[in-house]
Parts: C-alpha cells; structure tokens; sequence
C-alpha cells in the first residue's frame, strides 16, 4: 500500500489526511511538494484541502497549474486512484479530472459544522463501503454546479458520489448547506477512480474526534 | 501654533503630530546630545507611545504574579511559556486590535489574528488554537451589524486560510463600545521545551536578515494611530491599517519551522506594531548590542520609499533574524523554496547604537539604551471611586410567573445567545485535533499525537470592572479558571489583554489599578500567574472611555484525555447538582440588565478562599470519574446555565430544588458555582467528597424528559428554548 498526498503552498489538511491513512492503513503516505514533476508507483493520491495560493484568483486555479499537477492528471488517467478534499475537490476540477464548478456558499459566509452525506454511487472504491455518514465541512466555495447536459451525463454515468442529506438519509432542500446542485458534496470521474468532495472525512476519523464515520471512505481505497 | 516657549529648531506642531509630549521632546534631545532629524523623531514616536512602551502601565503590571513552577517564560519576550510535561511546552500570548479593526473591520481584525500567529511562531511554537475577545457596541446601533460582520470574516479569514484552528472566545454588546470596539486575539502553540527561540541579537559581526513580505507604505504610524482617542475625523486614519495576507503568513509560519529545526537561528523578532523600528530595537536592546541596517537593501514593495517610511512601515508577515552566519545560504535555500524574501540587511555591532545608513548616507545614530531603558514611564494620578453599593433584592419584588417567559427573553438576548453564527464561519477543527469545539465552557485541543490536551478559555465582565474595578478583575481572572476547571483541566496560567480610556484622566487610572489589584490577588491565590499580556489604553471617541476591560485568556492541562468535561447533560436519570452558595446577588445581573434594562446593584464579590476550595473539588470529583458533565455558572445565574446544559445535550430536567425565592436563586450571579452531572451511583460519594471539603453541595433535580420542569411554576420544551437561543446573533448581522 503506497499512498501519496500533494502538498502546495497553502495546503493545511496534508498533516490532517496523512495522520488519517497512516492510522487507518498503516502506512505513511509520501508527501510530495508541488514544484516536483512526478510521483512514485502509487495506489492513492490525495489533493488535500487547504488554501492553496491562499485561494487568489480563483480557488484551486494556481494549483491545478503546479509541476506535480501534469503527473496526477497522467496517473489518474491510467487508473491511479485520486481522491480530491475540499480545495483539493477544486483543483481537480480546475485541472479538468472533473466536471462542474464550486461558487461560493449560497449563505456567501464560510461553514464549519458537521453534516450529513451519503453515498448515491454505490460501487466505486471510494464509495462502496459508506451510508450515511456524519462529517465537518469547512469551506467558502463548495456550491456544486453544472450544466443540466453535463448534469444529466454524471447521473447516467453514476457519477454522483455523495450527497448531502438528513439523519434518514433523505436528500432535501434543508440538509443541503452550500446550495449545491442535487446536493452533491462529491463527485466521481467517468472511470470512477477519481473522487472529488468537499466534507472532510480525515476530520472525522478517530475517536477523539467525536465521530469516525468517515474512516470507512479510507477504508475502503486502503484495503 | 508654535509655544513662546519653544526653543527648538524642530516644529512644534511636527513633535505633536508624532504623539510626543515636549517633555518628551526635551528628553530625546538631552539623550542625543542635539536635535533628532526626522527619521529619528519618527523612530523615538515609534517607540516612546503607549502602545509600546507601556508607559502608564509598567509600573502597575509590574504588581502582576508572573512566577510559578510550570512558568518558563513570563511577560517580557513575544508570548508567555509553560511547562506542559513530558518535554512540550504551550506558548501563548493574547492582543489588542482595537483601534484598527474600528476603522476597518475585515482588515483590522485579520492583521490581529496575523500579529498574535506572529508573536507565537516567533518563539519556535507551532500554532494549534486561536481565540478571541470582542466587544461592540449596542445591537441596535448603527454601525454594529457592520463591525460585527466585518470584524467576524477578518478573523475567520486569517486563521481559517493560515490553517489554525479558532476553537473559541467570548462577545459582549454594550452602549460603552458604541465608538470603540475591541478585538483581542490570542493565539495558543506548542513547542519543545529545548527548542524555544528568543530575540537577544548576539554575536557581533552576524548578519540581520530580513525575511517574508516586501515593505511598502502600510500601517506608517499604525502604533501612534492606536495609542491616540478618536474622534469624527477619525475615519481619516484608515491609511494607518494595514493589509493582511495570510497565505504569506502561512508560507513565512512553514519556512521559519523548517529553519528552527536547524541550529541557526540566534534571534529572532516578527516585525510587529511600529515594524522594523521596534523589531530591531528589541532585538539590540535584549542582547545589549547595537545594529547596523542599510536600508536600501530592506524588500520594498514601493519605489523611492525614504528611510522614514521604511522604519515605520507595519508591512505584515514579515520577520528579523540574527543568523549563525555559516548557515546563511541554508536558510536563503529554505526561504527561496517558499517563495520568501530573504535579504541581508545589516550586522550586529559592539556600538550599541541603531545605525541606520541608506545609499551610503547615514540616516539614524541613536543609542538603544535611551530609546528602551530611557524610555518615559508615569506614574499617572489615579481616583479610586466607590463601588457601586450592593443591592438587596426582595421575593415580594418579582412575580414568579414569569421566570420561564424571563429565562426566553434572557437566552434571545445577544450577550447570552448562542455564539453559533459566529464560529461556524471559523474553521474550528483543521489540524484535526480539535477535541471539544466552541460553545462549552473551555475549548479543549489535544497535543498532537500524544493523549494529553491544552483547555483554553477567554472571559471578562465589563459591567462587573466598571461598578467595581477590584471585584471584576478578580472575576475575569476566576471565570476563566472555573471554565477551565469545568472542561476537566488544571488551570496553569494567563495571558491579559487590558483595555481601558485614557489614562491621562484619574479615574480611568483608578479602573486600571484596581482591575490589576483584583487580578493580582486573584492570581496569587490560585497559583495562577499572568505569563504575558498587552495593554490598550486610549480606547475613548469623543472623550468617552469604553468600560474597563481586562480580557483574560487563561490556559489548562488535561493530562489524560478521557477526563475531558463538556456542559452537555448525558444521561436520563442522572442528577444535576449545584456546586457552591446561591446567595441572590441580582445585582450587575444579565437578569437586572435585560429584564429590567437598569444597570444597578453592585458587582458580586468573589471570596477566593471559596473558590479555590469549590474548584479543587470539582477538579477532584472530574479526576475521581464521580462527575458526567460540568458547567461552570456564569452570567445568567443557574437557570440559563442549566439551559444551556440541556440545549447542548438535548435532554431535559425536573428541577426539584424549594426556594422561598425563586428569582433570587434562579438568576442570582453569586460567585464559585458549578453545575455538575452525577449518576445516582456516585451521588453519595461527591456528597461526601464536598462535605470533607466543605464545599456546599446541592442536589437541583434530575436529567430526563424534553423540557425543563421547574416545580410550582411550570414547563419549558428544550427544542422551544433551543429556536430562542439560535436567533439573535444572526440578526444582528442580516
């Protein structure tokens, strides 16, 4: 189990997310800073959260442009499975791995709290193992759009990771925080080894940390 | 303009313009030997006002307990530092931004968040928590939604890019911060016991490097600007508060923690108020050296910046080191790898002199020890006024059919309500070690990878300072180590933040005084020193002070995790007890000041025989696993503390209790109490355990049910209670 996590200048969740996969799988996860051009054989790469170039221009812009990023997109293409955390969520899409865009919350003011999502795809390896599970958001800009094609491409696909929802698991106007389409807190690639979503599952993975729902996501792309 | 008496070469008005006294003037020119020129008028400004020499203060906050077994550094250096076991260290330091964050609310409040990140990375600390302090004015006042809004993204834009957690703090609305709000910061970091840096410049020949953000014409005379009362032209000063840029800071944070693992750094000093002025200064004066700068080769973001401008810019994220001069191109690698810039600027010297040169002309020759050891300090006449006298309240006075309608009216108000809107728009959790979140009574982060955690609690209660100065700083000091206490930590020490009026005016001295008199006392006998701190002094628009405002930011330990308390109530069937006397004090009340709209009454006195006594037990009971939840019993009185119990934990109450005087005990603010949660088990032994303490110890009701059913008087549905609660803060700010 080989594991790498990116760090830019301005990312603040790699420590977060490394202490996550360390605990859960083992291993300690590499940790590659942007200016290097490639990384190592590698079962997951993490983009984690943060703010990357402290968010100027356009949340996730700069990064998507760093060295290592030419890397990811190649590895990802060939199946190297990507999973992208809050700003990390907004540079794969700024690096074009997935579709859609992140405005800023429809409230217009940063959200930290716990939420609720669950899985509508249920077989990817990112996905599989999740129902509804509890975990913190924290973010400016996680209102999820697109298109209504491209809308309507990601649900025929099963594109639709995770969605935000109530404590039975339904996904209504009230359990939606940012005002994202659909509720989606996540999204896949059309080959479906690229994960994109904005709660912090690494937030939510320990006892000490109150609740440890979102240990199964790892769990799931680590063993 | 000019005085007949002034005998100088120098304009008058230009010595007044820079915030010195002629006196003060004199004294410059008798230490120089000659007139200073402009860039050294600007220099002596920079350091000679308030708000960094502590000139009215020092020899009050000299009277503050700064000593204990756990202190390893007191005030004096960038932050306070204790010893928190096994080789670690906390390093902390709470600030003021007022006058900035007044003007300019986003940018004010940020470039305080930044400052305070400064002081404690400077040190070698990682920072883990932020917190903070804020006053504002009425709610309805015009310009509160503004600087409320303002004031509340400014902080959550600094720290929730730079990636610190901002785990907790406290807000007031009153009338008195109409023109004058507060914001204080503190900042929380760990550090090695072994790995602490400090900033006495040594070695001579070493270079002074200059690293992070390039200098422009920000903040010039920011320093002077806060040491000065406003008035309506006030709004012209908005040029004297700088801009932050906190993804900078997290770069400069990043690079400066790889260097320190290196052995290289020999000092090191963060260009805060009054910027490279004060940096260098210090870092002279400490290590009783001089320095020699060329200032043409300081960064500079503006072109043809004067030496003046570049000796007082407050440019942010930015930092002076001494270096080991064989690590010199390591150090400029690492920085270079984050983007930073790294410049020479100068060397130490035996001279102890500041010598200032640009293009090879020299600009500044002061010697350090007249700007620092020289530096003007008063002893300014104080009044001490009576206290507002203590008011007996009678049953017969209040109609007990309304304590549940006065419990909705109390908890909607904005001084009590839920603080929610405000810390859901902080990143509370990043570093992924944030135990118990904003809204208990102490936040709780846990050391990283160890099982040990570091409670952090902000209080104070203005209206408790201004009706009785003595009472109230005894009471800022102890609500912050019950709130610890109450979270299920030993409570180590303190940093103060004191905010007052112009100390030129008697009876703003006299608040000063016996605020620091009640701390002192309170510290003293709770083994609970003040290990660093900052003084805002000035904080008066249109000659009217804001009311005395000792913010105390007070720090715990909690050795083992699992003993880690919050107010939430646990378990049907549980009894929720009170610990310590219910007297009726209504007096200074939140219940006399919302329901009644009157300021009267007296500030409750505090016997710190009591509360230590009350405390250790509590402390003991958390330690022996005899308590589930613990609140500690602030503002409200008991009924809005048991309240928030049962918000918190969504589970209800039948309370038993009899009194002859419902009001009284329900909202009475007596001092020393806690809530506390006991199972029916250990009931008989926290009974026991009290008595052996003599501690007073009574059983309020028991946990259950969806509503708080008070005996004789009714019933109140929590979730009813919970809509209340959520409502106001928010619509200040819509």
């Amino acid at each position: 189990m080989k594991s790498h996590v990116i760090v830019f200048p301005g990312s603040n969740c790699d420590r977060d997310v490394a202490v996550a996969i360390k605990n859960i799988s083992g291993h300690q996860p590499q940790m590659v800073w942007h200016k290097e051009t490639s990384i190592d054989k590698s079962d997951l790469i993490v983009v984690p959260g943060g703010f990357s170039y402290g968010d100027y221009l356009r949340c996730g812009a700069m990064a998507s442009t760093s060295p290592i990023m030419q890397d990811v997109v190649k590895k990802a293409k060939e199946g190297v499975p990507v999973m992208g955390i809050c700003n990390g969520f907004q540079i794969l899409i700024e690096s074009g791995l997935l579709d859609g865009a992140l405005m800023r919350n429809s409230s217009l003011s940063f959200i930290c709290r716990d939420i609720l999502i669950k899985p509508k795809n249920q077989s990817s390896v990112f996905t599989k193992k999740t129902q509804v599970a509890k975990m913190p958001i924290a973010h400016n800009e996680g209102n999820f759009f697109v298109t209504s094609e491209q809308l309507k491409k990601i649900r025929d696909n099963d594109q639709i990771a995770f969605q935000y929802c109530d404590e039975n698991g339904n996904v209504s106007e009230h359990s939606n925080p940012n005002g994202s389409l659909e509720n989606i807190a996540g999204i896949l690639n059309e080959n479906k080894n690229v994960l994109g979503m904005m709660p912090h599952p690494e937030r939510a993975a320990e006892l000490a940390h109150g609740c440890e729902d979102g240990k199964t996501i790892f769990e799931s792309i680590l063993n | 303009m000019t005085n007949h008496n002034w005998q100088f070469q120098t304009e008058q008005s230009l010595v007044e313009n820079h915030g010195l006294k002629l006196d003060e003037f004199e004294k410059i020119v008798e230490g120089l030997g000659r007139e200073p020129n402009l860039t050294e008028l600007g220099i002596f400004s920079a350091m000679w006002n308030e708000h960094c020499s502590y000139k009215s203060s020092k020899f009050w906050l000299k009277k503050l307990p700064t000593s204990g077994e756990r202190v390893v550094q007191g005030p004096g250096e960038n932050a306070g530092v204790i010893d928190i076991d096994d080789g670690d260290v906390a390093v902390f330091k709470m600030e003021s931004h007022n006058h900035p964050s007044f003007l300019e609310p986003y940018q004010g409040a940020a470039t305080g968040v930044g400052g305070i990140l400064r002081d404690v990375f400077t040190m070698g600390a990682r920072p883990v928590a932020n917190l903070n302090a804020l006053r504002f004015g009425e709610p309805n006042h015009p310009k509160t939604k503004h600087l409320l809004s303002g004031v509340v993204s400014g902080i959550g834009g600094y720290g929730n890019c730079i990636g610190v957690p901002t785990v907790g703090g406290e807000v007031n609305f009153h009338p008195s911060y109409n023109g004058n709000i507060l914001v204080n910061a503190m900042t929380v970091g760990i550090a090695k016991k072994d790995k602490i840096f400090y900033s006495a410049a040594a070695g001579i020949g070493n270079p002074v490097v200059y690293v992070g953000s390039k200098t422009g014409r920000d903040g010039i005379h920011g320093a002077t600007m806060a040491s000065a009362e406003f008035d309506e032209d006030s709004e012209d000063k908005k040029p004297t508060v700088q801009v932050g840029d906190p993804f900078t800071e997290k770069l400069l944070l990043e690079a400066c923690l790889e260097l320190m693992k290196e052995e290289a750094i020999i000092a090191i000093q963060d260009m805060g108020a009054a910027g490279l002025t004060s940096s260098s200064i210090e870092m002279a004066s400490k290590g009783d050296v001089g320095l020699e700068i060329d200032l043409s080769k300081v960064p500079m973001r503006a072109q043809n910046m004067s030496a003046y401008e570049l000796m007082l810019s407050e440019s942010q994220e930015r930092m002076l080191m001494v270096l080991d001069p064989s690590k010199e191109e390591m150090a400029r690698d690492i920085f270079k790898k984050w983007d930073l810039e790294f410049e020479v600027i100068g060397k130490v010297t035996d001279t102890k002199r500041l010598i200032l040169m640009m293009n090879g002309k020299e600009e500044a020759s002061i010697p350090i020890n007249i700007l620092v050891e020289d530096a003007p300090e008063y002893q300014r006449d104080y009044i001490v006024e009576e206290p507002t006298p203590i008011k007996e309240y009678k049953s017969e006075d209040f109609d007990q059919n309304n304590i549940l309608k006065d419990l909705n009216t109390m908890i909607m108000h904005p001084d009590l309500s839920s603080r929610k809107w405000i810390w859901e728009q902080y990143d509370h959790m990043v570093m992924a070690d944030t135990v118990v979140r904003p809204g208990s009574d102490a936040a709780v982060v846990r050391v990283h990878g160890t099982n040990k955690g570091l409670a952090m609690s902000t209080d104070c209660s203005p209206v408790y300072c201004k009706h009785n100065p003595y009472e109230g700083g005894k009471h800022a000091v102890v609500e912050t180590w019950r709130n610890i206490i109450a979270s299920g930590a030993l409570p180590i020490a303190i940093t103060d933040c004191m905010n007052f009026g112009n100390p030129e005016k008697p009876e703003i001295m006299g608040q000063f005084v016996e605020c620091i008199r009640g701390m002192g006392d309170a510290c003293s006998k709770l083994n609970y020193p003040v290990v660093s701190g900052n003084v805002s002094l000035y904080n008066e628009t249109n000659g009217e002070g804001i009311y005395p405002t000792p913010a105390i930011g007070g720090v715990g330990l909690i050795k083992d995790l699992s003993n880690v308390k919050t107010l939430s109530l646990k378990e049907d069937g549980n009894f929720l007890c009170v610990v310590g006397k219910t007297a009726n004090h209504l007096g200074s009340s939140k219940y006399i000041s919302i329901i009644q709209s009157k300021e009267e009454g007296g500030t409750p006195e505090i016997n710190l025989d009591t509360e230590l006594r009350n405390g250790n037990f509590v402390m003991d009971a958390i330690n022996k696993k005899l308590i589930a939840s613990a609140h500690d019993v602030g503002e409200g009185g008991i009924l809005v503390a048991i309240s928030e119990m049962c918000m918190s934990g969504n589970l209800g109450i039948i309370i038993e209790i009899e009194t002859n005087f419902p009001h009284g005990y329900f909202f009475a603010e007596d001092q020393s109490r806690y809530l506390i949660e006991v199972s029916p088990n250990n009931y008989d032994k926290c009974q026991k355990l009290a008595n052996n303490n003599d501690v007073h110890f009574e059983k309020i009701g028991i946990v259950g049910g969806d509503k708080i059913s008070i005996k004789n008087i009714g019933d109140q549905h929590i979730s009813a209670l919970k809509r209340s609660f959520e409502k106001s803060i928010k619509q200040i700010s819509q």
